[in-house]
């Protein structure tokens, strides 16, 4: 028999096996999510959740999907941010440095406080990015953001009220669609395809039966 | 931190690791892989499945999971149910909010298309996010479409249907030129050229990570996108049923809001089904790497309008699924840690197949590892066999695993496992739905008006995908169906009102064969709840007769 824990869900107290998860702890006192649970593996960012542990004053987050559960923590989950997004049009926007301030402005609020990356359940350096956006820094921004799932954490914490992963997510499409190279073999194969290059031998492969494909699979070479 | 009990088994596959990093392991001929497959594979399990009793693939075999969501009635009562009036109109309603949805909203929207789509739980709340490795196109020099081809047909057991690789492999160079465009940061030199690995049964090294972030990536551009095109859409909004107009053409769907049960119906002119996958069904018994949505709520849909499904008797288990901790069992271990040198080992230190031989194959070897010659670590709840993870720092120097498998990183050392330093535990999961709704190469199903794309459709990958080919898939045929869904509604002038008798005739097809009330579908959620709590989806409860 598994050890039970006592977690309080929104102040209110159950008792659930020690092992589980925060989900699924969740799961095990009766809840049935709608919101605040998503991927289950860590990716999503749907369940991020705000808890405290006993005789501590100190506010901690972690993914439930992610996290065992302690004994006395005090749970509440975050199903829904009311953050802002620029709606922009990609292809016409310019990698500069007033771009990202002019989409949100807000960045320039910033007083380096630190909370949003204090709050990271992913450990982003979120403000070092928020900075590098101010600068117009773009590599930056996309080096040092790239791993963020959006849980929105960082903008629930903010002064500044500003909206870290909407920012990051705009810097880096910017950065990966007009400062990164385009791969110069893709643009080599779309011209063959337009030639219809392989056309006919896909058409013969199609035409195989199914021990010609089989001799021809066994046969084909492995790049090392 | 591993228990005292599995120290004993690391120090083996440490003592053979130096070895190991050098020898060859021979890959299987083809004939051997069939006996592989047919001996351990989970599909070939005796008693694991049964014929469907009603509806167009009458006859044949599906795992019961399945069989039991076709033989059941719908969440509405259709002799007691008025269909709405629409609430919204559209050309097209997508129904579903992952990879695939969101690509054919994107195009269908930039066709000009009047698009709404709606999903259960939001907008990228899907597999596709959590999809690690990889995308695969053939873009390479070395590599041509043709190459591609093979590898996908080998994979899939020579069964694959031939118009669909055709389309899968042609449009995989536009569709990496696309995410270019969309700002999605691949894995690249500084001159643009693309760092690609192998997978699993590929000939030339074609998947194209974003870290080991793929999915997630792709994902939020996609998603970013369609927010910038201003499309409009509904979450927490789940489907019930289709409506299907007196000369049956799918016309919208029965809908329901998933937080205050409201019921109301979208009017389209065309209808794209891409609600993903089933992993949450657990076939026999198998933990899972999908999300929490994906229940199969599209194949029971499109089934009950007539919509012909192919495949349906096999499974895609990904090799790698997390063994220990229990807590995150069964989560993916992306295949990427085997493309960048992780082996498989068993209790003993010992290599036991090819890494990179095709998933159900690799599925099959860990399974008779564990289950026949007993060397498994068996103190696990599946068994399981070593990822020996550290391998990848000694051949490619240390800090790689932090800089190409972050999300692998962070996923084993929130419990306390060191992969850079120890071995991971891995045994199969239930990973992907290889069969599901027939289509062509457009998406469309033999329902007038009704597309299908991505997860939820089958033949494509035959009975087994290759690494990197679902993001690919997903992204083909979602735009392929909102392409062509968005000049067919140019075309449709008038749409009828849509009906549910459907859904009556298929009640009745119940009856006769006996199937009880009790058994209801789309399962929209799956239930984690103890016993006493379920049954009490409060958004359906107002629908109980």
């Amino acid at each position: 028999m598994a050890q039970l824990a006592t977690i309080y869900i929104m102040g209110k107290e159950y008792k659930v096996p020690n092992s589980l998860t925060i989900l699924q702890a969740i799961e095990a006192s009766g809840f049935l999510f709608v919101r605040s649970c998503g991927c289950r593996g860590g990716f999503c960012g749907a369940c991020s959740t705000v808890y405290r542990t006993k005789d501590s004053y100190k506010l901690k987050v972690a993914l439930a999907c992610q996290t065992k559960i302690e004994d006395g923590m005090y749970l509440a989950q975050i199903p829904f941010y009311p953050g802002n997004k620029a709606v922009h049009n990609l292809s016409q926007i310019k990698p500069t440095t007033e771009t990202l301030c002019a989409l949100y402005p807000e960045i320039m609020r910033c007083i380096s406080c630190g909370s949003c990356t204090k709050v990271c359940p992913q450990d982003i350096k979120v403000m070092d990015y928020v900075n590098a956006a101010i600068r117009g820094d773009y590599a930056k921004i996309a080096a040092l953001s790239f791993d963020c799932i959006m849980c929105g954490l960082c903008a629930t914490r903010c002064p500044a009220e500003i909206v870290q992963y909407n920012v990051a997510l705009v810097a880096r499409r910017i950065y990966g669609a007009h400062v990164m190279k385009k791969a110069q073999h893709v643009n080599k194969r779309l011209d063959q395809m337009k030639e219809n290059q392989f056309a006919s031998e896909i058409e013969e492969l199609m035409k195989n039966s199914a021990d010609q494909l089989k001799e021809r699979y066994t046969k084909r070479d492995m790049e090392k | 931190m591993y228990p005292k009990e599995f120290q004993e088994s690391i120090k083996k596959v440490e003592a053979t690791r130096q070895a190991r990093s050098t020898q060859q392991f021979p890959m299987l001929s083809l004939a051997d892989r069939t006996a592989l497959l047919e001996a351990y594979h989970p599909d070939y399990k005796k008693g694991t499945m049964r014929e469907i009793s009603i509806g167009v693939n009458k006859g044949d075999k599906t795992p019961h999971e399945f069989a039991n969501l076709f033989e059941a009635y719908s969440q509405i009562n259709p002799n007691d149910f008025s269909v709405p009036a629409p609430k919204y109109e559209a050309d097209i309603l997508v129904i579903g909010g992952g990879g695939a949805g969101v690509a054919a909203a994107i195009v269908a929207k930039q066709a000009k298309a009047n698009v709404f789509l709606v999903t259960k739980l939001r907008v990228a709340d899907a597999n596709t996010t959590m999809a690690q490795g990889g995308i695969q196109a053939a873009d390479k020099e070395n590599d041509s479409p043709a190459i591609h081809y093979l590898d996908v047909v080998g994979g899939g057991g020579f069964k694959n249907i031939p118009e669909l690789v055709r389309a899968l492999v042609s449009d995989g160079p536009e569709v990496i030129r696309w995410l270019e465009e969309l700002g999605v940061i691949f894995d690249k030199a500084s001159d643009g050229t693309m760092l690609s690995i192998h997978g699993g049964g590929t000939s030339r090294k074609r998947m194209h990570p974003c870290r080991d972030y793929t999915g997630a990536e792709l994902m939020r551009c996609l998603k970013d996108e369609f927010l910038d095109q201003k499309i409009k859409y509904l979450e927490y909004t789940g489907a019930l049923e289709l409506l299907i107009d007196k000369n049956g053409n799918c016309v919208g769907a029965i809908l329901v809001n998933m937080e205050n049960g409201e019921i109301f119906t979208v009017k389209a002119k065309t209808t794209i089904l891409a609600t993903g996958g089933a992993g949450q069904l657990h076939i026999q018994g198998f933990p899972t790497s999908n999300h929490y949505g994906a229940t199969a709520d599209g194949l029971v849909l499109g089934y009950r309008a007539g919509a012909k499904l192919a495949f349906l008797d096999t499974i895609q288990y990904h090799p790698t699924g997390v063994g220990y901790p229990e807590q995150i069992l069964g989560q993916l271990i992306t295949e990427k840690v085997r493309g960048v040198g992780a082996q498989l080992v068993n209790v003993d230190g010992e290599r036991f197949i090819y890494d990179l031989e095709t998933r159900d194959v690799v599925s099959s070897a860990i399974i008779r590892e564990v289950q026949d010659r007993k060397k498994g670590i068996m103190s696990v709840t599946t068994g399981g066999v070593w990822l020996d993870t550290p391998l990848i720092e000694m051949k490619s120097g240390s800090g790689t695993i932090l800089k190409q498998l972050p999300a692998m990183y962070r996923q084993f050392i929130k419990f306390g496992i060191d992969m850079t330093k120890e071995p991971v535990v891995t045994y199969p999961t239930q990973h992907y739905q290889n069969g599901g709704i027939l289509c062509n190469e457009y998406g469309e199903t033999n329902i007038p008006a009704l597309y299908a794309a991505g997860e939820v459709t089958g033949g494509v990958h035959g009975r087994n995908r290759l690494m990197g080919n679902s993001l690919l898939d997903i992204l083909v045929f979602g735009r392929r169906a909102g392409r062509h869904a968005a000049e067919k509604a140019s075309k449709t002038t008038e749409v009828k009102d849509g009906t549910i008798e459907h859904v009556m005739k298929y009640h009745q097809e119940l009856g006769k064969a006996g199937i009880s009330k009790e058994r209801k579908s789309p399962m929209l959620l799956p239930d984690y709840r103890p016993k006493e709590f379920q049954d009490r989806f409060y958004f359906l409860s107002h629908l109980k007769e």
